[in-house]
């Protein structure tokens, strides 16, 4: 556990392993099926930007259609970015020809969250952990192959006679273990992880998040955490940014934001949090948003969230608040009105 | 670890004869409006049969929730499923046990009688309401459908009443979205639409199968505080099938935690979270991040739960269990009654000597 005595591998003031610079994913949507004509876009991801560090954990917190899958979507080069940068160890990831980018495509891999879905039901465990090997030959000399994935499997908790079974032999914990030995293959720097333990069961999802830590601290990798359970982020996160409708309202240290939010919606997310303590019942005040989230297609003027904003005012609609620092706390928040609003006890 | 020590290893007949310790498979005295007893449901797979609900005793009063916690594999919508009278059999069938609503066991009389408590008497939202809701059909359609067919409402008052119970689960304009079609509301919406619709024979009894697994947290948070609202309001027993630790600290009154097939531990809900008595429980509490602080580590269960085709010998969460001993691997223990009345586990050792061995 990082504890008060922080492993040296997460520097907090080294260089960005990766540096996102407004990225924008718009998807276009069309009318007419001989001649299609675009008639509008879905604002899924619409300027975003971030740093993450060597060492450290970037939790990724939003609600259903926020956009935070596909920012990941974006970084692993799975959609093609309508704008924006990201320099991935000062390369620009989303410029750069095919080959190049594959070659540094080692640096960064990603976990999935689906592990019934995401591992080939047709290929043996050895097969599906040593599959990137057959892209980077480089990263496994030809006769150390076999070694290179039972040494893996050991890594993640899973034994070396594992590798010979089929994924349907496993249950999804033990499915999850082989898609982060399967991230960690090339010896990556940065693990995107889009929702890694939200298919798991309560008691398998701790076993998963402990691996997990354990792995950063012990290989001194970076995480972009993607996930809607904002306890498990917490958990796990350094950092935080919380996304609603394709920006991030506000980011800052992981204790900053959960105990010092000054975005509204932060706060009405933080409040809705379930707590396991049936004494808490009394002293929590759910903060109720009304409506639902606007349709990314056609998002409102100014601040996205004033349709459902409590504190709302013309200036909301009018001018778009950027995300800075603001009098009321020591982190970005993107609200004009930002104030101090503690709701997690 | 250090060894165990042999009065540690054989302290089940002593902590069994302890007074106000009897096993408790049948519920305390007096009636209740759902009384479940020793609920027993077998599938038949290609692999043999999986007892996948194997003992269950629960009850429910009106005004009162209800929550049946369990992972996935525990038994706890079998449970639900079975006491609702929608079990597909086969492969299922129910062997053995009583399901009594106001004193009649449902598993008794006759198919038709059974029809009209299903829906009219217990009713049941699920977790999927995209796939339980007819695509093609007008909400307030689907939701006055029972009115219509058992009632004999006519069309224009159904949909009068279909409006009402709209306004009543809170949908905005429910005048103008009455004949709106499923895919034209967001998810919240839409369970509120299977609210309406499990409401409109005013039940006496909700089943709610992870009504909110499926949907976002400041969603999740208005359903349930509907959900508490209507309890109350039309004095209904709630029943809630969860995995969700925060969700029932939330909303529920008594707790029933599930695991293989068993009940392995039931409290009210206070006693459950600052004195869990099963191991099981323990590792719940332990594993789970907390909003409120951080820092400290997780303490994971190890393993993972069993099949219903291979539940461990003994007690089924022996392989898991950082306290297992010798009897574990041997005998199923029975859920014994601790201290109170409705407090219970099923553990070969009292909480105290769980207590005076830290993990």
């Amino acid at each position: 556990m990082p504890g008060p005595s922080e492993p040296p591998t997460r520097a907090p003031h080294a260089e960005p392993v990766l540096r996102v610079e407004n990225a924008v994913k718009h998807f276009p949507i069309t009318r007419g099926m001989v001649f299609p004509k675009k008639v509008g876009a879905v604002k899924a991801v619409d300027g975003v930007s971030f740093e993450l560090r060597p060492g450290e954990t970037l939790g990724l917190v939003g609600e259903s259609g926020c956009g935070k899958s596909t920012l990941a979507k974006l970084l692993m080069g799975l959609e093609k970015p309508t704008a924006g940068r990201a320099y991935l160890k000062g390369h620009d990831i989303f410029r750069m020809r095919a080959g190049d980018l594959r070659r540094l495509r080692r640096t960064m891999q990603m976990v999935m969250q689906d592990p019934y879905t995401s591992l080939n039901p047709r290929m043996t465990v050895a097969d599906i952990v040593g599959e990137p090997f057959d892209i980077h030959p480089e990263a496994a000399p030809k006769g150390s192959r076999a070694t290179a994935v039972r040494d893996l499997l050991v890594q993640v908790g899973l034994a070396p006679e594992h590798a010979n079974r089929y994924p349907h032999q496993f249950s999804g914990g033990q499915r999850q273990r082989i898609g982060i030995a399967r991230a960690l293959a090339l010896r990556p720097e940065v693990i995107i992880c889009d929702e890694p333990v939200s298919a798991l069961d309560v008691s398998i999802q701790a076993q998963v998040v402990t691996l997990l830590e354990r792995l950063r601290d012990e290989l001194g990798l970076a995480y972009v955490f993607i996930a809607h359970d904002l306890s498990v982020v917490r958990h796990i996160s350094d950092r935080v940014a919380v996304m609603y409708l394709g920006r991030i309202v506000e980011t800052g240290a992981a204790d900053e934001v959960y105990l010092r939010p000054t975005h509204p919606y932060t706060q009405a997310l933080l409040s809705a949090v379930p707590v396991p303590d049936p004494t808490a019942r009394s002293r929590r005040r759910v903060i109720r948003l009304t409506g639902d989230v606007p349709s990314p297609a056609d998002p409102p003027s100014g601040c996205r969230f004033r349709t459902r904003c409590w504190k709302a005012q013309p200036r909301c609609a009018a001018e778009e608040p950027p995300l800075s620092l603001r009098a009321a706390a020591p982190h970005p928040s993107a609200c004009h009105y930002a104030e101090l609003h503690r709701v997690v006890a | 670890m250090t060894e165990p020590s042999h009065s540690w290893d054989t302290p089940t007949a002593e902590w069994a004869t302890r007074p106000g310790r009897a096993t408790v498979t049948v519920p305390s005295s007096g009636e209740h409006l759902l009384d479940v007893r020793d609920l027993r449901v077998e599938f038949a797979t290609r692999d043999g049969v999986a007892r996948v609900v194997d003992g269950v005793s629960f009850h429910v009063d009106p005004g009162e929730t209800l929550a049946i916690l369990g992972e996935s594999g525990s038994g706890k919508s079998v449970t639900a499923q079975a006491v609702m009278g929608i079990l597909d059999t086969p492969p299922a069938a129910v062997r053995g046990g009583q399901v009594l609503f106001a004193g009649e066991d449902l598993l008794a009389v006759p198919a038709e009688r059974r029809r009209q408590v299903r829906g009219q008497e217990i009713a049941m939202v699920f977790q999927d309401a995209l796939s339980a809701l007819n695509p093609v059909f007008p909400v307030g359609w689907q939701i006055t459908e029972a009115l219509r067919a058992r009632k004999g409402v006519s069309k224009a008052e159904a949909r009068r009443r279909a409006v009402e119970l709209m306004s009543m689960v809170q949908i905005p304009a429910a005048a103008q979205r009455v004949d709106d079609y499923p895919h034209q509301f967001s998810g919240g919406m839409r369970q509120r639409v299977m609210i309406a619709m499990a409401l409109a024979m005013r039940p006496k009894v909700l089943i709610a199968d992870e009504p909110t697994t499926a949907l976002d947290v400041t969603v999740q948070a208005q359903i349930m505080d509907l959900l508490a609202e209507l309890r109350a309001e039309l004095d209904m027993a709630l029943i809630l099938i969860t995995h969700d630790l925060g969700v029932v600290a939330d909303v529920a009154d008594r707790i029933t935690v599930m695991y293989a097939g068993r009940i392995v531990e039931h409290a009210d809900v206070h006693t459950l979270y600052a004195a869990p008595a099963h191991p099981y429980t323990r590792g719940l509490l332990a594993s789970i991040p907390r909003l409120d602080h951080r820092g400290h580590g997780l303490r994971s269960i190890t393993g993972s739960p069993p099949s219903p085709l291979a539940v461990p010998h003994g007690c089924p969460f022996h392989p898991r269990c950082p306290y297992a001993q010798q009897v574990c691997r041997m005998t199923a223990p029975p859920l014994l009654r601790i201290g109170r009345l409705d407090r219970a586990s099923a553990c070969h050792f009292p909480p105290e000597a769980l207590d005076a061995r830290p993990i």
